[in-house]
C-alpha cells in the first residue's frame, strides 16, 4: 500500500485519493534521520495514529494521544492552511514543554485526518 | 531449547517500550517478548476511560501494528507465562514447561490488581480493571443491562471508572474506606475537589466506607455489604484497590526485593545480567529524596525500559526521569508532575471552584511536585520548579497572575 502512494512533491496538486472506494490520504513523513517515508492514511484518524499504524517509531506519544503530553510532536512543512497552527490553548502550553518548538509545530495527535487533509508533509521533531 | 539475546517478560508499556528501544539503539541480536495477555502490547490507560466509554475501539489502542513488531523482529510469545528462572544457567521456564535460554532478560510484568479478601470476591459479576479482557467482561455486563454499580477504591482507577459510567447512565456508588478519596497520591485539596465534582455528577461518594463482603445468589454479585451492615444492590462490582507486583519467579530465583523487586539505577536487579522495569522495579527515586519507591505509571515504565535497553546496548544513561502522570475524569484533565509522598505544604494556586487550578506541593521549602487540574500552563511551566527543587515564595507561587515560568 505504501509503495501506491508515493508523493513527487507537495506542489503535485491533489494528493488525496479514491482506492478501493475509501479515500486514502497520502502524507510525506520526514524522520529525524532526514529520510523520508511516504505512508498512507485513511482519514477519521489522528495523524499520530497514523504514524503508529506505520511503524514511524520515532514517536513515543506516552499519553496515548489525550494531549496530556508532548511527545508526538511534529512539525508541519507542508499542509492544508492553518494545519501548522496550534488546535487550543492546552495543545499551544504543552508545546512549550518542547526545546525544539518551532512556528509550526504541533502535536500529532491533534491532528485529525479528514477528507480534506493533504497534500501533507510532517517531520517529526526532535526528541526532548 | 530455543535462546533469545534479550528475552523481555511482560508485553505491557514496559516490555514494548524496551524492545523497541533496543533496536533503536542499534540492537541487532534477537529478542522475544514473552506476554501473559492473548493481544499484543496495548495501552492500559483508556481502559478506564475511552476504551470503556467505546470512543476508541482495541485497534486503536494497540501501542504498535503486528507488522511493526515483525519488521523490527521481534518474537512474541503471547498467552504464556514464565514461572521459573534459572539465573545460573540463564534460562526461563514457561507455565508449559516450556525453556528459553536468555542473555539479557529484562522483567516487566507489572502488577496484579489487589484483590478482596473477604467472602464474595470471586463472584461473578466483580472485576478490576487491568486487562483488555477485564475491560471487555464488565463491558459485556454493560451490555447485559447492568445499571447498579459499586467501585471500591476511590484511586485513579475507580474514580475513572465512575465518572465513564456515571457519563453512561449507570447509577455509582463509590466506596472509600480512607477519610478521602486519592489519598495515597495526592494532598486533601485536590481529594475534595474531585470528590465534590464526583457527586455533582451524581455520584454517591463515600469515604470512610469499609465492605464487609460481596453478597451474590450463589453465582453472580447481588450486593455490597458495608461494616455498618448496609447492603447496597449491585450488578456489578469494580474493584481498583492498588496493584500486587509480579515478581514471585524472580524472587525464588533469589533477587532481592521486599516490595516488588529492587534495582539499580540502571534497572538492574541483584540477579546477573537480568534487568526489571515498571510497576513492579523498586528503585531509588531521585523525586522521592532517593527513597527506595515503585511507580505505577505509563511514564515510569517506558522511560525505565529505555534505560534498560540502554545499558544492554552499552550506553551508559542512569534513570533520573521527572515522574509525570495524567488523568481524565469527566472533563477535567489533571496532569502531575513530581512526587507529592511526604511533602510538608499544599499551596492552592488558582480556585478549584473555577475548575481550574494546580496544587503546588513543596517539602522543606522546595516544589516537590504540582497537582494541575485544566491548567496545562502550570504543568509545562511547574516542571522546571520541580526539577530543580525550587526554593519559591510562597505568595508568588499563589499568585495566579505570576506565570510559572517567571519564578
Amino acid at each position: 500500500m505504501i509503495g501506491e502512494c508515493r508523493v513527487r512533491g507537495v506542489q503535485g496538486g491533489k494528493l488525496s485519493y479514491r482506492r478501493q472506494g475509501t479515500i486514502m490520504l497520502a502524507i510525506q513523513v520526514i524522520k529525524r534521520s532526514g529520510t523520508t517515508q511516504a505512508i498512507s492514511a485513511a482519514p477519521g484518524i489522528s495523524l499520530r495514529e497514523a504514524l503508529r499504524s506505520h511503524g514511524i517509531d520515532e514517536l513515543v506519544a506516552l499519553c496515548g494521544g489525550c494531549c496530556s503530553c508532548a511527545t508526538c510532536h511534529v512539525y508541519v512543512e507542508h499542509g492544508p492552511q492553518g494545519m501548522d497552527q496550534v488546535g487550543s490553548p492546552d495543545e499551544d502550553d504543552l508545546l512549550d514543554c518542547s526545546v525544539h518548538r518551532q512556528p509550526n509545530s504541533r502535536l500529532s495527535c491533534q491532528i485529525a485526518l479528514d477528507d480534506t487533509t493533504g497534500p501533507l508533509v510532517i517531520r517529526i521533531a526532535p526528541a526532548d | 531449547m530455543q535462546r533469545a539475546d534479550v528475552l523481555i517478560v511482560g508485553a505491557g508499556h514496559g516490555g514494548a517500550q524496551a524492545a523497541a528501544a533496543l533496536r533503536e539503539n542499534g540492537f541487532q541480536g534477537s529478542v522475544m517478548m514473552v506476554g501473559r495477555e492473548p493481544d499484543m502490547p496495548y495501552e492500559r490507560p483508556p481502559l478506564s476511560k475511552e476504551y470503556l466509554a467505546r470512543e476508541k475501539e482495541f485497534d486503536r489502542i494497540l501501542i504498535r501494528t503486528a507488522q511493526f513488531w515483525e519488521d523490527k523482529r521481534i518474537a512474541m510469545l503471547l498467552g504464556t507465562e514464565v514461572v521459573g528462572i534459572d539465573p545460573a544457567a540463564k534460562v526461563a521456564t514457561l507455565s508449559s514447561g516450556r525453556t528459553i535460554g536468555y542473555g539479557f532478560l529484562i522483567w516487566a510484568t507489572g502488577g496484579d490488581p489487589r484483590r478482596l479478601s473477604c467472602s464474595g470476591a470471586d463472584l461473578v459479576g466483580v472485576h478490576a480493571v487491568r486487562t483488555h479482557e477485564d475491560a471487555d467482561r464488565l463491558m459485556h455486563q454493560l451490555d447485559g443491562g447492568a445499571r447498579r454499580v459499586v467501585v471500591i477504591g476511590g484511586g485513579y482507577i475507580g474514580l475513572e471508572a465512575a465518572a465513564v459510567l456515571t457519563k453512561l447512565g449507570c447509577s455509582v456508588v463509590l466506596l472509600e474506606a480512607l477519610p478521602r478519596v486519592l489519598a495515597r497520591v495526592a494532598g486533601e485539596s485536590l481529594s475534595a475537589f474531585y470528590q465534590a465534582e464526583h457527586r455533582a455528577h451524581g455520584v454517591d461518594l463515600r469515604t470512610g466506607s469499609s465492605v464487609e463482603c460481596i453478597e451474590g445468589d450463589g453465582t453472580k454479585v447481588t450486593g455490597v455489604r458495608l461494616h455498618d451492615g448496609e447492603v447496597i444492590g449491585a450488578d456489578l462490582v469494580i474493584v481498583g484497590i492498588g496493584v500486587v507486583p509480579c515478581v514471585a519467579p524472580l524472587i525464588a530465583a533469589g533477587a532481592t526485593g521486599r516490595n516488588g523487586v529492587d534495582v539499580d539505577n540502571f534497572c538492574r536487579t541483584s540477579l546477573p545480567d537480568v534487568y526489571a522495569i515498571g510497576d513492579c522495579a523498586a528503585h531509588a527515586n531521585r523525586f522521592a529524596d532517593h527513597e527506595t519507591i515503585r511507580l505505577e505509571s505509563v511514564q515510569n515504565a517506558v522511560d525505565m525500559a529505555t534505560t534498560a535497553a540502554k545499558s544492554i546496548c552499552g550506553l551508559v544513561a542512569p534513570y533520573e526521569a521527572t515522574p509525570w502522570f495524567w488523568s481524565n475524569q469527566y472533563d477535567l484533565r489533571l496532569q502531575t508532575v513530581g512526587l507529592s509522598t511526604g511533602h510538608d505544604e499544599a499551596i492552592l494556586r488558582g480556585s478549584p471552584a473555577s475548575r481550574s487550578f494546580s496544587v503546588i506541593y513543596r517539602r522543606k521549602g522546595m516544589v516537590v511536585a504540582l497537582d494541575c487540574v485544566n491548567m496545562v500552563k502550570d504543568y509545562v511551566q511547574g516542571r522546571r520548579l520541580v526539577e530543580s527543587r525550587a526554593q519559591v515564595d510562597r505568595g508568588a507561587l499563589e499568585d495566579i497572575y505570576q506565570p510559572l515560568k517567571e519564578l
